[in-house]
């Protein structure tokens, strides 16, 4: 897939580096490439370079080192206004001086594209985000919602093939942004347009990705569809950041058949899953919540399991979720599905866990 | 809460009286609180600002001097006609001896003089000199006066003389507002001045355009600054902000003497140019006593008002708004001239409104760099006010002067709005 990406590769990064002081380095060594079409979110905490990359991108920040290309030319001495690249801001940046026709008329009057042309494209703009009755109104009359809907449409009014998304729809009430998620993706993919979104969110890079780069410490930890984020991290930072996770530490036994035998640090075994690990190496083994099996009957035959001890239950309505000591480890959740023949485990209970050896991936330490 | 809301009548409060009353109760004891808290300020507002500039905008029509001084001739005036080339008979003469009697005693008939000479030149020297004479007469057994009057001075039988007396012995008076225009009061109605005193119109309209220069290269010189302050980070800002502020920090006359160090033929400036070579040493610049040098020392002085309204309004201004100007294809240019300068109005205005209205007004820095050629109006008022004692005249000028900043205020109000107008 990657070497598929390659060949037609719309946007890509080469070897970028970026330093402000001159001392540290806030990106290093960046390698990335997508294809036209391709919606691919930058997800990562604050500080990890994903914004910087945005901004070099963008043209806002030079790049230190490296290349970066458009279409297969180098845009690094591009100025911002000759990218044709369509911007969508943290905080809109609507023009608080014009309405919102002329907040959209803008970026087509310094094309000096004719009224008549103009206008149309405004009309088909607003339209395309259900706000055509609001061209005569000032950004300060709409709801955030509204601006975020206004800036999108602005961002698309000139038909760039590719849109940059700062982090839109972080001033967002939680069910507005769900509905803006959706609405985003939607429009996106019909139009056909290449998109880069930063977010630090992971539920929204998950819901509205084709692929999303895990950013940390300025590198990309994982490019990968979000499926596979989620079920095969690469390394213990992609587990940790994406969705919930149980980590228990210990060392590499022997890896048989690709099946690795790890030795827990209070002496239990268990199988795992090798994938960045050696014989002797110090792991971290990740499993899912969802994934954690208690009930002997549903397990394989000869599976390892491990006692733990029931501390809380706590029922979320479609689930359960139940935390366990186990090996030591007090923070050990697992999460049950409410089905009418679930078991709903009682506090201070002692049981047996298991799991698949597929489902446990041992990672770096 | 429900027996309160339920029958109909004025909502009661928990006690049974009408929920109106007691709220009005409530905010009468905070609005006491606060009018109390700034009752200090206002008293002394009231004693030191506004009951006497009102006093003085009252001197500008008052014009008592005449009827009080001389109440009898003016009332015998009232019978005679102005327009006819006669003098006014005996009773008029005989009246006026009366009255210049107990003015003399009071020794009020020299200010009267002084008022008349306003209107016509000579009357000051008629009143004194006649005075010395008049003193002598017994008005119930000297008379008739009209032939000795004439014989102390033949001018007391000229038309004009007594034209301008009863001219001005209404009590209300236009006549300073007129003489504020270029204009005079005669018994012929308002008439212009004579070309040779025509100057205050001149002063007006140097006035209003020396401080539209002033406002207009303070607004030039100021906006860099203040925008690079506001896209400075916050330490640098504030240092910067320092050297800003430093003028503050020195003595309006300092500054202002400094100037005149600076630009005057044997100064700074002048021998810098002539050693370089780029001025003959015969023919060194005239920037001193003149309207430039009035508005290079006024710019400076004023400075600081332009930029630091400006500077706030900038720092609001959120530089995205230039990066989705870019992100859009707008060059650089276009980025600042269609986003970043509608939204830095506010400012230009606000530092326009306080660098004009306190140029307009400005007094000192024209007095000691101005020479003749770039003096303003509020020099001419402190003239009237101290040297010639014309306070009436002075008055009607401040007066005009108030007008029309109001008026350009509310002008500016019509076209740009005063809401428009951002402090910070």
């Amino acid at each position: 897939m990657p070497d598929a990406a390659q060949n037609d590769a719309f946007v890509e990064f080469e070897r970028v580096q970026k330093s402000y002081d001159g001392e540290t380095l806030v990106v290093k060594d960046l390698n990335l490439s997508l294809p036209r079409g391709e919606f691919l979110t930058m997800l990562g905490p604050s500080g990890s370079g994903k914004t910087t990359c945005l901004m070099m991108l963008a043209g806002f920040e030079t790049a230190t080192h490296g290349d970066i290309r458009l279409g297969g030319t180098s845009i690094n001495n591009i100025p911002p206004h000759k990218r044709g690249i369509g911007m969508v801001f943290q905080n809109y940046a609507l023009f608080p001086h014009m309405t919102i026709a002329e907040n959209l008329s803008f970026p087509l009057e310094v094309r000096k594209m004719g009224k008549s042309d103009r206008e149309a494209k405004i009309k088909r703009a607003l339209d395309m985000v259900e706000m055509g009755a609001f061209g005569g109104r000032r950004p300060a009359q709409l709801s955030g919602g509204q601006q975020q809907r206004i800036a999108l449409a602005r961002a698309l009014v000139f038909e760039p093939e590719l849109v940059l998304m700062d982090e839109p729809l972080g001033a967002l009430d939680k069910q507005l942004r769900e509905k803006m998620q959706f609405e985003i993706t939607h429009l996106a993919h019909s139009l056909g347009i290449t998109t880069v979104y930063v977010t630090h969110d992971q539920t929204e890079a998950m819901t509205m990705s084709d692929r999303v780069a895990v950013f940390e410490d300025g590198r990309i930890q994982q490019l990968a569809p979000p499926d596979q984020l989620y079920e095969e991290p690469d390394n213990s930072f992609v587990a940790q950041f994406i969705g919930e996770n149980n980590t228990l530490e210990g060392v590499v036994k022997e890896i048989n058949n690709g099946i690795a035998l790890v030795q827990l640090d209070d002496g239990e075994l268990i199988d795992c899953n090798p994938i960045n690990v050696g014989v002797g190496d110090r792991t971290r083994v990740s499993i899912r919540p969802e994934r954690v099996e208690f009930n002997k009957d549903r397990l394989k035959e000869g599976t390892h399991t491990i006692k733990a001890e029931v501390l809380e239950f706590i029922y979320m309505g479609d689930i359960f979720r139940t935390r366990l000591r186990v090996a030591g480890n007090d923070e050990f959740v697992i999460k049950t599905r409410n089905a009418p023949d679930q078991v709903r485990l009682e506090p201070g209970a002692q049981i047996e866990i298991g799991w698949l050896p597929e489902d446990c991936r041992a990672l770096d330490a | 809460m429900t027996d309160a809301t339920n029958n109909g009548g004025p909502v009661l409060a928990a006690d049974g009286t009408p929920l109106k009353k007691s709220l009005a109760k409530a905010l009468r004891l905070q609005k006491m609180r606060a009018l109390g808290l700034i009752a200090p300020l206002l008293i002394f507002v009231m004693v030191s600002f506004i009951i006497p500039i009102g006093s003085m905008l009252f001197r500008s029509v008052e014009n008592g001097l005449v009827s009080e001084t001389l109440p009898l001739t003016v009332a015998e005036l009232q019978q005679w006609n102005g327009d006819s080339s006669e003098p006014p008979g005996e009773e008029v003469f005989s009246a006026f001896v009366a009255d210049m009697v107990v003015a003399i005693e009071a020794k009020n008939h020299t200010r009267l003089g002084t008022r008349l000479n306003y209107e016509k030149t000579g009357m000051s020297s008629l009143f004194r000199k006649s005075g010395r004479k008049i003193k002598n007469l017994d008005p119930a057994v000297d008379g008739p006066f009209k032939e000795k009057l004439i014989d102390i001075d033949k001018r007391w039988g000229d038309v004009e003389t007594w034209r301008t007396i009863k001219t001005h012995s209404v009590g209300i008076t236009n006549g300073y507002f007129l003489n504020a225009v270029d204009m005079r009061r005669t018994p012929e109605g308002a008439q212009s001045q004579p070309e040779d005193k025509q100057i205050l119109i001149t002063l007006f309209k140097r006035t209003l355009i020396m401080s539209l220069a002033i406002t207009a290269s303070c607004i030039l010189l100021g906006y860099p600054v203040a925008w690079i302050l506001a896209n400075l980070p916050a330490r640098t800002a504030n240092i910067l902000m320092i050297l800003v502020l430093l003028p503050f920090w020195t003595s309006l006359l300092v500054r202002t003497s400094a100037w005149k160090v600076m630009l005057q033929q044997q100064g700074v400036i002048n021998e810098v140019l002539v050693w370089l070579g780029m001025v003959p040493d015969d023919a060194r610049l005239v920037m001193i006593n003149n309207q430039f040098g009035t508005i290079v020392a006024m710019t400076h002085i004023l400075l600081p008002f332009m930029i630091l309204p400006m500077y706030s309004v900038m720092q609001t201004i959120q530089p995205t708004y230039l990066r989705a100007a870019k992100s859009m294809g707008a060059t650089n240019w276009t980025a600042f001239w269609r986003v970043y300068f509608p939204l830095s109005v506010p400012g230009i205005g606000a530092g326009s409104i306080l660098v004009f209205i306190l140029s307009i007004g400005y007094y000192i820095t024209p007095e000691i760099v101005g020479g003749t050629k770039g003096v303003f109006i509020s020099n001419r008022i402190a003239y009237h006010i101290s040297s010639s004692l014309n306070w009436g005249l002075a008055a009607a000028l401040g007066a005009i002067l108030l007008a029309v900043v109001l008026v350009l205020y509310w002008a500016y109000d019509k076209i740009v709005g005063i809401d428009n107008v951002k402090l910070g």
